[in-house]
């Protein structure tokens, strides 16, 4: 059907991956170069009160900056402006940033780090949601609240006296790091004639643009970031690096020379952004047929010491928290708070792996008290077209979740497995569960979000006959560069090989928008296709292209109208597609151009001497419109469901005074070759007509389902219930113990 | 990486000799470096003035006789996984080396720096302690053998003196027809540090086991042979008020604690349940 | 401390360089071998991110004084294939979709080709031991094992 899309072209960046040959952002160096290093404070909250160099350092030879050295703002632009580059007076985290330190010798850098001493008068800090919901500190605002949202649909208050059955339940998730495996560094150089230049590991350079014209009096022409190689971001590194970035800057700035801060594992680990830890309260109304009649649900996140994009986090979560469920009364009231703790930032899902683990584990225990089984209760209450979602967004598309839900169980053995179980457990040390969660995910920004990015994307014709995709969208492992060149080299009628992808560098590409909420394929797909069919008008226009042609015939025409006019370069702006309306103001109406819809099924060992649980197969179906490239889609989900296998049993931050104290990959467990299960991914298409081909976004899907998935399969092994992750061996056993369950 | 590299000396030893004069006057030993340089990039290893035993090659063989299997100082756990006579006679020793961090960890680690690194969560003392291991301290005033038993005498603290190295670990060959058992429970299923492990070693005649030896990892403060429970269950019949009576000894015996990665509670009655497992596991 | 003299064969060619004894490998093929394929992203031994052979042996280049590495023989990423081919094992990577972000993928690379050697044929269980040290973040590892299968059929 197609000639490109769909089919396993070779990764545009496979060769240099394989050879050793990419370059990363710690593999490159310039003339003059200093190291870079931040000191942080040891303290969650209080007052600075001096700041002492040690002796046994030549501090001569060092550069070092203040909050006083900065130029400009002493702040890091994102939504609301409350994080300074660098503390001043009062510090509101552990690991907050005060002082900046460079030097030519690496390892003087890093031992100068160590001999500055930081004396901070402790001001009582607060590291929990309940404490900073009862106000117990105040250590943002009036009251500690970053944001709330209220959506409402219907009338939840009257809809109890009508139910067969009320079910309540809480559910919490803990903070999760993205552990990339490249750590955040950046190269800066500085000075007020010629600008700033940033090179590094990122997704989003225009974020960095945008970020250091706060701090430094400079006019955007004059500041350049360029994407380096990125070893994975998954959320870490879009807005993290505006920090790193502005620091290094901060540091060139001062000295004249390019300076390198590239953190080490346990820096990243304990100073940069985690997700969200939340806690959901849901209480349902349910009817004597199984049909939803009202969900109450309270969904609070900690945001840390600062605001950086809790709101948005808070805002997918919140939009997520009701599913692919049709319910004629919800209402969500959600709140992102302040803590003492680093702040916590984007990672894959953004808000919906919390509040999709609490529906899903939740719905599990409505179906129970209906007496219905867990896929009969999903079953009667999907969305289907013409219905709406909670914030009123009306389905437009053919969606079967039923089919979807009934092939997931088919493809897992669900119901098999369910069986032999329920035979094969009594009597034996290892019970074995399966369990599944059906979810939607919304790809693109949030309501108006995508208009507010007005995102611009190009493709321009060269003079050697090939064709050059201009987007600041990075690749980060996702396949950015493959995937988009396949959708140009579809459209235009050429091959992959004859399509570049520019190195995003904010000199030389639009702003398409940040490589974040599974956008990139669908929304910059969709313009770069926009740019493709421009780009083959142009050429048809002035004769150059007739309506069958070789590739050699493309490349031909290229080259011969850039001979004669000088150059071809078409962009496209983003439009929202027809009959998308979102009010901001009451947090309603069409809240994504399209969800991608997915099903998955866990099965799960636990071991009840050891307590220890094993997910020994997993199954995930998803509905994704168009699949662009077979091998890449498919790599997008069986990395997400990995991580949300870590989410869900083996990554667990552990806070001591609102510092990660395990801060090393020893002690912050993520899955290995041997732990993770054989991953089946299956894909159906239904295509949607405002993506390229049809396509949606998948990047984030893949990790809201596999925790209530995971922790459904468990309560089947074992009837415990357990509604908090991440489930170590340790809490399950003392969950048991508590509850006196006796393993039969 | 926290370390002030200029500030280390390191110098290289080719022979025995050489490197204990060395340690004589003060440089402590490093052999594979899969402990000391975790310590030395995380800016907390605090000896300065180092030398390398890694070229030492007498100190890499495993050798046997009629009654002992000698495995040297530097054998690495690649090599004792490699080794027909322990593979065969010492599996649980093996088995410990495969759950040793992994494949690149096992080509460097040594089983003298597991041991002189005297951490209660290490993988093979366990093993050691079922097997009656016994461990050769050499300096430059000459040499001793001791028991494994008797090597650890706190949190990080052994009998070894600073001038000390261990050279060579003695395995009697013993083991014929009895009874062998080692499980850990880690934070995963590979390259992970121990939360406990139990290591079981017996003689079975007739449903009664002699001999008995049992061991834990991450329980102590010291890896842990287990004097009272094996005395309880010395030459009794294994039925299951016995086990149940065993698991309680085994309480008392231990002494787990809460820490980064696991707790005191489910250190126990994992402990607990290993020993039921292995004892579950003796032919009747 | 003064630096050393240090001599190694690396990717077949013989190098001398002086260097502090207790350098990491790891920096000293980087920085002054300028062989920027080994990567660090741990600096405890974990990720195998800094994967190399030494002596014909997987060792994370991270936890290796640069003095033990002396006289040794070294393979890394680069000296895997001739200049414009790619060695089986780069190539299946490639379009077996093993690398995503590709920051794993020279430790991997060289695990695998451990792992090859030793077994050439591995079951799904030596093949996960035996890349059990290199942690990847992107790929579920599915498509590892999908690589490692496709070269070992070579």
């Amino acid at each position: 059907m197609f000639h490109t899309v769909g089919k396993p072209v070779l990764r545009k960046e496979a060769h240099a991956k394989v050879t050793g040959a990419a370059k990363y952002v710690d593999d490159f160096s310039l003339p003059g170069m200093l190291y870079g290093v931040t000191v942080r404070s040891p303290v969650a909250r209080g007052r600075i009160r001096n700041i002492e160099f040690l002796p046994g350092i030549p501090w001569d030879e060092f550069i070092i900056v203040t909050a006083k050295d900065i130029p400009g703002e002493n702040c890091v632009a994102l939504i609301v402006d409350d994080q300074p580059y660098l503390a001043a007076e009062y510090v509101n985290h552990p690991e907050e940033p005060v002082v900046l330190l460079a030097h030519p010798n690496k390892y003087l850098t890093e031992k100068a780090r160590g001999a500055v001493r930081l004396d901070i008068e402790p001001m009582p800090a607060i590291f929990t949601l309940e404490d900073a919901l009862a106000k117990k500190e105040i250590v943002w605002g009036d009251d500690n609240v970053f944001k709330t949202f209220l959506v409402e649909k219907g009338n939840v208050d009257v809809a109890w006296s009508d139910a067969a059955h009320l079910v309540e339940g809480e559910y919490r998730t803990g903070a999760q790091e993205q552990l990339y495996i490249e750590t955040n560094g950046v190269v800066a150089r500085a000075n007020p004639e010629d600008g700033i230049t940033i090179w590094g590991s990122m997704q989003c350079p225009y974020y960095v643009h945008k970020a250091l014209l706060k701090p430094f009096p400079l006019p955007p022409e004059k500041i350049r970031v360029i994407q380096m190689e990125t070893g994975g971001g998954f959320g870490g590194k879009e807005e993290y690096p505006s920090m790193i970035a502005g620091h290094a800057a901060l540091l060139a700035w001062k000295s004249g020379r390019p300076v390198k801060m590239v953190y080490d594992r346990a820096e990243d680990m304990v100073a940069t952004t985690k997700r969200h830890p939340s806690r959901t309260k849901i209480k349902t109304a349910v009817s004597r047929e199984g049909k939803l009649l009202a969900l109450d649900i309270e969904f609070d996140i900690d945001g840390g010491a600062y605001a950086t994009l809790s709101s948005v986090v808070l805002s997918r979560g919140t939009i997520h928290a009701a599913g692919p469920y049709l319910c004629p009364n919800v209402r969500i009231r959600s709140r992102a708070v302040a803590t003492n703790a680093p702040p916590h930032g984007a990672f894959r899902g953004f808000g919906a792996p919390q509040s999709i683990f609490a529906l899903e584990r939740h719905l599990n225990k409505v179906a129970r008290v209906a007496g219905l089984p867990p896929e009969e209760l999903r079953g009667r209450n999907f969305l289907h077209r013409g219905e709406t979602t909670a914030t009123g967004q009306e389905i437009h598309e053919d969606v079967n979740l039923e089919a979807l839900l009934s092939r997931g169980l088919e493809l897992s053995c669900y119901h098999a497995k369910r069986r032999e179980f329920a035979q094969s457990n009594p009597g034996s040390r290892i019970k074995r569960g399966i369990g599944f969660a059906s979810f939607m995910h919304g790809a693109g920004f949030t309501g108006s979000g995508e208009r507010y990015l007005q995102s611009v994307a190009a493709i321009e014709a060269t003079r050697e006959g090939r064709v050059r995709i201009l987007v600041s969208s990075t690749e980060i492992g996702q396949g950015t560069n493959t995937i988009l060149a396949q959708i140009a080299a579809e459209t235009l009628g050429i091959d992959c090989a004859d399509i570049e992808v520019a190195q995003p560098d904010t000199a030389q590409v639009p702003n398409s928008g940040p490589t974040v909420a599974s956008r990139t394929c669908m929304v910059v797909g969709r313009l770069i296709e926009t740019c493709a069919i421009g780009l083959k008008q142009a050429l048809s226009k002035v004769g150059l292209l007739g309506t069958g042609y070789s590739r050699s015939d493309f490349a031909a025409a290229c080259t011969r109208y850039v001979d004669q006019f000088g150059g071809l370069k078409i962009s496209s702006q983003y439009q929202a597609p027809p009959g998308v309306y979102w009010d901001d103001d009451a947090y309603r109406g069409d809240a994504y151009g399209a969800f991608a819809w997915a099903v998955c099924v866990a099965e799960v060992a636990v071991d009840t001497s050891t307590f220890e649980i094993r997910v020994n197969d997993f199954t995930a179906l998803q509905e994704v419109g168009r699949v662009i490239h077979p091998v890449l889609a498919a790599g997008q989900i069986e990395g997400g469901v990995a991580q949300g296998i870590g989410y869900a049993l083996y990554e667990n931050v552990v806070w001591r005074d609102g510092r990660m104290a395990n801060g090393q990959m020893t002690n912050y467990i993520m899955p290995t070759s041997v732990d993770v299960p054989r991953i089946r991914v299956f894909f159906e298409e239904t295509p949607y007509t405002y993506g390229p081909l049809g396509a949606k976004g998948i990047g984030e899907l893949p990790i809201d389902g596999p925790a209530p998935a995971i922790l459904n399969a468990i309560e089947n092994a074992l009837g415990v219930e357990v509604n908090e992750i991440p489930l170590m061996p340790e809490m399950l056993f003392a969950t048991m113990a508590r509850e006196e369950v006796t393993i039969g | 990486m926290r370390a002030y590299v200029p500030d280390y000396d390191l110098v290289a030893s080719a022979a025995l000799s050489d490197a204990l004069a060395l340690v004589a006057e003060g440089r402590r030993p490093i052999a594979g470096g899969t402990d000391l340089m975790v310590l030395f990039e995380a800016g907390k290893l605090p000896y300065r003035r180092l030398v390398s035993l890694h070229a030492i090659a007498e100190l890499r063989e495993v050798t046997a006789n009629a009654t002992h299997v000698t495995i040297g100082a530097l054998a690495t756990y690649t090599g004792i996984q490699e080794d027909e006579i322990l593979r065969r006679e010492f599996p649980l020793l093996v088995r410990a080396a495969s759950w040793t961090g992994a494949v690149a960890t096992q080509n460097r680690g040594t089983l003298a720096g597991n041991i002189a690194n005297a951490s209660p969560a290490a993988d093979s003392p366990p093993a050691l302690l079922v097997y009656d291991a016994e461990v050769e301290l050499v300096s430059a005033r000459g040499s001793r053998w001791i028991s494994y038993a008797a090597f650890h005498t706190d949190y990080k603290v052994t009998v070894m003196q600073p001038d000390e190295i261990i050279a060579r670990i003695r395995l009697p060959r013993t083991t014929a027809g009895c009874v062998q058992y080692l499980r850990k429970v880690g934070t995963r299923r590979a390259q992970a540090i121990s939360k406990v492990a139990l290591a079981g070693l017996a003689h079975v005649a007739d449903g009664k086991l002699s001999r008995i030896r049992i061991a834990l990892a991450s329980v102590a403060p010291v890896p842990l042979r287990c004097l009272e429970t094996e005395r309880l269950l010395e030459r009794r019949r294994i039925d299951s008020a016995l086990i149940q009576d065993s698991r309680e000894v085994l309480s008392g015996e231990i002494a787990p604690i809460d820490d980064i990665r696991s707790t005191r509670d489910y250190r126990s009655e994992v402990a607990r349940n290993l020993l039921a497992e292995f004892l579950e596991s003796v032919p009747s | 401390m003064a630096k050393v003299a240090i001599e190694f064969r690396l990717n077949g060619v013989a190098r001398k360089l002086e260097a502090y004894p207790m350098e990491r490998l790891l920096d000293v093929l980087r920085e002054q071998c300028g062989l920027t394929g080994t990567k660090e992203g741990c600096g405890e031994g974990e990720c195998g991110a800094c994967s190399v052979l030494m002596d014909g042996q997987l060792v994370n280049s991270c936890l290796v004084p640069v003095l033990q590495a002396h006289r040794a023989e070294i393979l890394t990423i680069e000296g895997l294939a001739a200049v414009a081919e790619l060695h089986a094992l780069q190539a299946a990577f490639a379009s077996a979709g093993g690398a995503q972000c590709g920051i794993c993928t020279p430790g991997m690379i060289l695990a695998t080709l451990q792992l090859l050697e030793r077994a050439p044929h591995p079951t799904d269980e030596q093949i996960r031991e035996g890349l059990a040290g290199n942690l990847c973040r992107c790929t579920g590892y599915q498509k590892i094992f999908d690589a490692v299968r496709e070269a070992s059929r070579v």
